[in-house]
């Protein structure tokens, strides 16, 4: 008699288990290969030093993220000019319209648009981006006073 | 895991914990769905829009969290063939969907105040609209091929498959926020520290105790009407057949 090899030896409960695992085994790495690949290509938008290093070609749309830096911003009607930082670098953009309601001073933002011949980037669209602090006014307003929140 | 795949002990118990879980959750729900709208205070930023999160992170949570316990029953299905598993697996799936939807319905309706939009493409938006086409497949799958084996939940495999293959999305939708930059914020709540101030963070916590709790309630009440239609069914083709 020959005896059975590899998994044939095993119980059919235990074949099903180690056919599962190996399978999932697989998926596994076939996922993290994909979202390697995928890399950065899946990100929503670009910081300002991600822009400068590599320039958009001029004209092409892209989306600009990171804070709007405090003291930049200069409504004059419907247009409003600031500077988008990422604590690092910064760009000035031009934007015509109405901004969220959560459009602050040292809160985040991502604009939509393109890159005009004098650097200015110009949005067509403007969304507040909020971080991941939830706080009552109150206290907001004693950490504001020691200096916790920007 | 075979004392409770039992059929007869698993009604026993549930015909206790059905009832126990889904008062004790709609109780607790309701105490933080209360504190939450009327006795929590505003955001400093967002004011009082922030109360839609004591709906959306609960229904986000068992969205996933349903799903991830779909996906353990299907396996165990697969594997050990436990008939209890692929009724349990069939019972979360319409109510993990649900949840889903709910989520995706208060994150839309809470990004138009606070972002300036009802909806964009970004990772974690997107992952979680994936999550919902799978638990509408998975529905789909399961049906038809239920429906091809007599009502007979576990002898199909194509629908456990199509849920374990879906669980690759739980990690993206989970580290969406910190491998891309999205439009939604990384995670207010980790194993270790929360940035939401106690005064919020009471309700939610009360919110996502109770709506978890309801969860199990009423998928132990799906799963005890499923083995209720087979044992009619059984009876019904006993008495035919006697008859015949």
């Amino acid at each position: 008699m020959t005896r059975r090899a590899g998994l044939g030896r095993l119980r059919p409960k235990h074949q099903r288990l180690v056919l599962l695992g190996a399978a999932l085994v697989a998926l596994g790495g076939a996922s993290a290969l994909a979202l390697t690949t995928l890399g950065d290509r899946a990100t929503y938008f670009y910081a300002p030093s991600d822009v400068l290093a590599h320039a958009p070609e001029a004209g092409r749309a892209i989306r600009l993220g990171g804070l709007v830096e405090r003291g930049s911003v200069i409504k004059a009607g419907v247009l409003t000019r600031f500077r988008v930082t990422d604590n690092a670098h910064e760009v000035a953009v031009n934007y015509t319209g109405i901004v969220p309601d959560l459009f602050r001073e040292g809160q985040g933002v991502i604009t939509e648009g393109r890159f005009g011949a004098n650097g200015v980037f110009v949005a067509d669209t403007v969304l507040a981006k909020h971080d991941e602090k939830y706080m009552p006014p109150e206290v907001a307003g004693s950490l504001h006073k020691v200096g916790r929140v920007g | 895991m075979h004392r409770f795949a039992n059929p007869a002990r698993f009604l026993r118990i549930a015909r206790v914990l059905t009832p126990l879980l889904t008062l004790i959750g709609l109780g607790l729900a309701a105490a933080g769905l209360w504190i939450g709208l009327f006795a929590s205070p505003p955001d400093y930023q967002q004011g009082d829009s922030v109360r839609i999160m004591y709906v959306h992170v609960p229904a986000a949570w068992l969205a996933s969290g349903g799903y991830l316990g779909m996906a353990i029953a299907s396996a165990v299905a697969l594997v050990w063939r436990h008939p209890l598993a692929a009724i349990a697996a069939r019972a979360i799936a319409p109510v993990g969907a649900l949840f889903t939807a709910i989520c995706l319905v208060s994150g839309s309706l809470w990004g138009k105040p606070t972002w300036g939009t009802y909806w964009v493409w970004d990772a974690r938006l997107t992952s979680m609209l994936v999550l919902l086409f799978l638990y509408l497949g998975y529905l789909a799958l399961a049906s038809a091929e239920d429906e091809r084996h007599g009502g007979d939940p576990a002898q199909g495999k194509g629908a456990a498959i199509l849920a374990l293959v879906g669980v690759v999305n739980l990690p993206i939708i989970k580290f969406s926020v910190e491998w891309w930059n999205t439009l939604h914020q990384g995670p207010s709540i980790t194993l270790t520290k929360s940035t939401i101030d106690p005064a919020m963070l009471l309700p939610l916590m009360l919110s996502l105790a109770g709506f978890t709790l309801v969860f199990g309630g009423v998928v132990l009440m799906r799963m005890r009407a499923a083995l209720a239609r087979t044992r009619t069914a059984a009876r019904g083709r006993r008495l035919a057949e006697a008859y015949a």
